[in-house]
């Protein structure tokens, strides 16, 4: 009745009269228990006057029986959220609790609503409150004093962070604010099992870490317990601890650390000189490295000293000296420490750069054992990488530029070591050098390049090379004159070096030659050096008429692939390139695809398969990137040159015969492999470039694709066709070229000799059609599932179900601009998978395998969180799949199986016999694959329940001898960690 | 349910061991991914047995948990790859061990430890001898007899206690 205002609160309160003054404490209680629900659901429509009335009478009532008390505190909860609440009421009520409730002997609910109130109270009234003075907080602290539930003390932290952060007045009671928080410090509590508030004790140790990482003023008790806590043994305690130093830091100063530092650094030594944990090491450099940081931050009077510089002397006297020991027992944490120091400003970097480098140096030609040499580089690069951070040098300070010479002579050293691992981290302090701006000098700078050219192309172990390239590759964008003026020439001339020892060598010294020239294009003027030396060589390779220059040009358009990445970034540099390096490619393409070229012999290797195949990725790349415009210039000249023979824009155009790859006939049948190269080109465009005729493009692809008896080109035909109906627009055109491709396919594939061309179309298409979501898709799939109940056609389609979930490498992916729905994949599984189950119960036995082979191919190419989810349903099915002989079926059946048994293990019990039995069945299979896969689910099982497992263990054991002898090593490692953990189940100490 | 919780534990015998470098994951290389050839071996220390040796049990062992210490026998040094020899033709493994300090009170649990983890990861066919490094421990002799004696090793394993601890040795790192 009051909510809707028929009734006052006065009203009530004299209706209740009797109960609310009844002398069983018990009666009174239900009396207000009413009364309080009544104002928690109309608090907010209370007058001034009524509400001081209620305050009286409830601050009146907290002295009552403590039967009486949780009610009363529920209307104080009420009245607490009233807006009308006048002036010093809230002060009052606040005052009255303090005094007259104790609070740590009600029930947690009811602790729970005290805070509430006071919660409260802070939020709307927090003027008022801070009137109180400091004897707010000392009620406070007497109230949450012996707190012990977790779910209020997250409550409490709260009051407290926010006392501390709004500024009330703490007055004298600094150390009982800390002493009643600090008792919970480290916190250690776990959360009980199915517990349903969701209280994780991470959530407790950051609220209390807020708290006491909120002032300075904890800092003279804080630091001591935080030191005791560090020595602790629970190793929580000790990262607690440390990562709470660190939180500090951040508010603390140098004043409040000052008596602190000698203990706190013995005890940070202590625990990196000596602890086993990666864990707890990484928070004492980061601890370290937060006081440092402090430190070098803090503001000096003129009078202190430079806590800084005393501090990282003791840090240097005591780490010093084991950077020289010669048995180097404690070098790698005493550089760390050091290191977290010197990181954490540049004054502190120069501080210990001074002292540590010289004595790195120097340790470094005293130590003659390359194992050693490299362990003292490694931490000269750690240094050399934290200059990194602090960027530019500046010239009168920096001790590294003192020391240019010698740190110079050392990584040069290095890189002349026989040893490999001693040169690659000299390769990588090559690049830190590099990096520094103003640090190499141009002799320096003409000697590392002069290194890298060695290395990447002398050095035996690949491992070298390789390095030596890429730190050329991420050099050369900041010298790039250095670069092109001396490492191009050096390379141009190595591969157009003719030896006569024309063996082995010279092969991969040219092929390094290549990666190498591929590898330092990085920056544009360089590019605009490389790419006419790589095409130049190309064209050199076309001549010549040895049998492996198949494969070198396969090596030289790898190369040219690489450069086109790394080109994509720039616009200018991508223009260029696609400029120069398409029209050259087709040119080279065509002139060896002319019927009567003068030699026979000359460039047909350019057109093997392999070849074409390494041409596409180099065209798409070069393509992908292009602007519209540049774009739209391009499309019209390559469409020409295939539809009309128009060949005027290619470089040498003048060739023998025309060029008619459409056009039927016997001598053309080279021509019109090029359909590659156009598909890598028209199928890379942006969504936004319109190809110019377009229609008749797509009607001439789609009569090769079905005519054509080489497979590479109906395949290559079928694959643009494809990538375009993907792009193309939506609408009328649509629809009539693919009832065009409908009405070839249809025929065809029902009888006749081109029946395997047509499935290869309608693969494609069909993958076009799903990846964008197009209605014709699913119509399309029912047509390929129908399929594999073909004898002939069944295998070839269920294997193509592979091609429909894998990611092309060529066209209809997302780096072609290609139209793809992020879940295509899920959409087809949930519309498909029913389908296959269904058809592969309804399946004669000849054909049921390729039912089982296309679910495999689709299952595995769904990401797992979606199948643990589907899986159950088709367990009896998969279970009858490891039956399968066929390899491809058994493993993604037990790919699929395996993290099921981790995820299911309940349900997966049910059939762990018929599951020991396949598994270890497929334990020798003749497919190492399989066999590395049953092993891993072998080991999976364990993680059933033991009881269920230990009946098979005896023969888990014995059988898995066998692939403990295994002639490859991958499966012997399976073997050795799932038969270690069979040994362990059921026995003491698991 | 939160508070304060310290916890007394003995103090460790050798607290301050020399760490080494882990040698991290073998690379698996394109041959050993070919299905049809066997590997052999080409750990260089193991190099001139003759083929097809393939068994490398450093990699087996490497990762077996000191009773001592928590961290794994080859952080500690005390299985190093050279110290191991294999020899495949003719079955048999030889593992030498060294104890972290000359008196070592676990040396002959460590190679009991070693012991059963090649015993269950190795096939039958292999031999195994187990044994301190000479001149690294003060009872050297004792322990190695021990370690040699099947009976023993397999009364050892009857023992239920010391078998916890040994599985708890063996037990992968949480």
């Amino acid at each position: 009745g009051v909510k809707d205002g028929s009734w006052t609160v006065l009203q009530l309160v004299e209706a209740l009269g009797s109960c609310l003054e009844n002398t069983d404490p018990w009666m009174r209680g239900r009396g207000i228990q009413l009364l309080s629900q009544v104002l928690l659901q109309c608090y907010s429509l209370l007058q001034e006057t009524e509400v001081l009335h209620l305050v009286l009478f409830y601050e009146n009532r907290l002295q009552d029986h403590h039967l009486v008390i949780p009610s009363v505190l529920q209307g104080l909860r009420a009245l607490s959220m009233c807006e009308v609440l006048s002036p010093g009421l809230a002060v009052s009520v606040l005052k009255a609790i303090f005094q007259e409730v104790h609070v740590q002997s009600l029930l947690q609910l009811d602790r729970y609503t005290v805070y509430t109130i006071i919660t409260n109270f802070m939020g709307t009234r927090e003027e008022e409150l801070k009137g109180l003075g400091a004897d707010f907080t000392f009620g406070f602290i007497q109230v949450m004093d012996g707190e012990k539930d977790p779910r209020n003390l997250l409550v409490a932290f709260q009051i407290v962070r926010d006392i501390i952060t709004k500024k009330y007045a703490l007055g004298p009671f600094v150390e009982e604010l800390f002493e009643v928080t600090s008792c919970y410090f480290p916190i250690d509590f776990t959360p009980p099992p199915s517990d349903p508030h969701g209280i994780q004790r991470e959530d407790l140790i950051l609220s209390l870490r807020a708290i006491l990482a909120s002032t300075p003023q904890f800092a003279e008790f804080l630091v001591p317990l935080l030191i005791e806590k560090m020595d602790s043994d629970l190793q929580s305690a000790k990262i607690d601890s440390l990562q709470t130093l660190t939180a500090c830091c951040a508010v603390y100063g140098q004043k409040e650390l000052q008596e602190f530092l000698p203990s706190l650094w013995s005890s940070l030594r202590r625990e990196v000189f000596q602890t086993a944990s990666e864990k707890v090491e990484a928070e004492c450099l980061a601890a370290l490295h937060a006081l440092c940081a402090c430190l070098s931050r803090s503001v000096l009077s003129p009078d202190t000293e430079d806590l800084l510089d005393s501090f990282l002397n003791n840090i240097l006297q005591d780490c010093r000296h084991h950077l020289c020991e010669p048995d180097m027992k404690l070098v790698w944490p005493s550089a760390k420490l050091l290191q977290a120091a010197a990181g954490a400003s540049l004054r502190a970097y120069h501080r210990i750069t001074l002292v540590v480098l010289p004595l790195l140096l120097e340790q470094y030609t005293k130590h003659l054992q390359s194992s050693q040499r490299r362990t003292i580089l490694e931490m000269l690069l750690g240094f050399l990488e934290l200059q990194q951070k602090w960027g530019h040098m500046e010239e009168d300070e920096s001790t590294l530029l003192l020391l240019q010479a010698s740190v110079c002579s050392v990584v040069f050293a290095a890189l002349t070591d026989p040893s490999v691992q001693l040169q690659l981290v000299g390769i990588r302090a090559l690049t830190v050098l590099g990096s520094l701006q103003g640090f190499l000098s141009p002799s320096n700078l003409e000697l590392v390049v002069d290194h890298l050219i060695r290395l990447a192309l002398c050095e035996e172990d690949s491992q070298s090379s390789e390095a030596a390239m890429e730190a050329a590759g991420s050099l050369a964008p900041l010298y790039p004159k250095v670069f092109s003026g001396r490492m191009v020439p050096r390379l141009e001339d190595e591969l157009q070096s003719e030896r006569e020892e024309s063996s082995h060598d010279h092969c991969s010294l040219q092929q390094r030659c290549l990666r190498a020239l591929a590898a330092v294009s990085t920056h544009t003027s360089i590019v605009m050096e490389t790419v006419p030396v790589l095409l130049q060589h190309l064209r050199k390779v076309q001549k010549g008429s040895e049998v492996g220059n198949a494969q070198d040009m396969v090596c030289v358009c790898q190369s040219l692939h690489r450069v086109a990445l790394q080109c994509q970034k720039d616009e200018e540099c991508c223009w260029y390139y696609h400029q120069t390096v398409v029209p050259c490619l087709l040119a080279m393409a065509l002139q060896a695809a002319m019927p009567e070229s003068t030699n026979p012999l000359m460039g047909k290797a350019l057109l093997e398969e392999k070849v074409l195949a390494a041409m596409v990725p180099v065209i798409s790349a070069a393509t992908t990137h292009l602007s519209p415009e540049l774009a739209a210039e391009s499309v019209s000249h390559v469409v020409s040159l295939f539809l009309d023979g128009e060949v005027s824009f290619l470089p040498q155009n003048s060739f023998p015969c025309s060029f008619q790859p459409f056009e039927d006939g016997e001598c053309l049948e080279s021509q019109r492999r090029l359909v590659a190269l156009l598909m890598a080109f028209v199928c890379s465009l942006p969504h936004n470039v319109a190809i110019p005729q377009q229609d008749r493009l797509l009607r001439e692809l789609l009569a090769l694709s079905c005519s054509c008896s080489c497979p590479f080109t109906t395949t290559t035909a079928a694959k643009c066709f494809a990538g375009l109906v993907n792009k193309h627009l939506a609408g009328q055109q649509l629809d009539e070229i693919l009832q065009l491709a409908m009405n070839r396919i249809e025929p065809s594939l029902a009888e006749g000799s081109c029946r395997t061309q047509a499935l290869t179309l309608l693969l494609w298409v069909t993958k076009a059609l799903v990846l964008r979501y197009h209605p014709l898709g699913s119509h399309l799939t029912d047509k390929l599932l129908g399929l594999l109940g073909d004898t002939e056609l069944g295998p070839a389609t269920a294997d193509g179900f592979s091609l429909l979930m894998v990611e092309s490498p060529d066209v209809l992916h997302k780096g072609c601009h290609a139209d793809v729905r992020i879940m295509f994949r899920q959409r087809f599984f949930t519309d498909n998978v029913p389908k296959l189950v269904q058809g592969f119960h309804g399946a004669g036995p000849d054909v049921k395998a390729n039912y089982l082979k296309g679910l495999s191919h689709v299952l595995n190419h769904v990401p797992k969180p979606v199948l643990v989810t589907e899986l159950p349903k088709l367990l009896s099915l998969l279970l009858e799949a490891l039956s399968c002989l066929d390899h491809v079926v058994q493993l993604s059946t037990l790919n699929c199986l395996q993290p099921l048994l981790l995820e299911a293990p309940q349900i997966m019990s049910l059939h762990v016999d018929t599951l020991v039995t396949k598994f270890l069945s497929l334990t020798s299979s003749p497919t190492m694959a399989v066999r590395i896969a049953a092993l891993r689910c072998v080991h999976a099982l364990t993680s059933l329940p033991t009881t269920v497992l230990l009946p098979y263990k005896a023969r888990v054991i014995r059988a898995l001898a066998k692939p403990l002898d295994d002639k490859k090593r991958l499966v012997r490692k399976e073997a050795v960690a799932a038969r270690g953990e069979w040994f362990l189940l059921g026995s003491p100490g698991r | 349910m939160v508070g304060p919780g310290p916890s007394g534990m003995a103090p460790l015998e050798n607290a301050n061991p020399l760490i080494y470098r882990r040698s991290g994951e073998r690379p698996v290389t394109a041959r050993e991914e070919d299905d049809e050839l066997p590997d052999s071996i080409d750990d260089r220390e193991i190099f001139d047995i003759s083929p097809p040796a393939f068994l490398n049990p450093a990699h087996l062992i490497r990762s077996i948990n000191d009773p001592e210490h928590p961290l794994t026998l080859e952080e500690l040094n005390v299985v190093e790859q050279v110290r191991v020899k294999v020899n495949d033709a003719e079955s048999t493994v030889a593992v030498e061990f060294t104890p972290t300090i000359p008196h070592c009170s676990m040396a002959t649990l460590i190679g009991l430890s070693i012991k059963v983890k090649l015993i269950r990861s190795l096939p039958d066919r292999f031999k195994l001898d187990v044994h301190i490094t000479p001149g690294t421990h003060v009872s050297e002799h004792a322990v190695n007899k021990q370690l040699a004696d099947k009976e023993r090793v397999a009364a050892a394993l009857e023992n239920s206690h010391l078998l916890e601890v040994v599985n708890q040795c063996l037990s992968a790192r949480s």
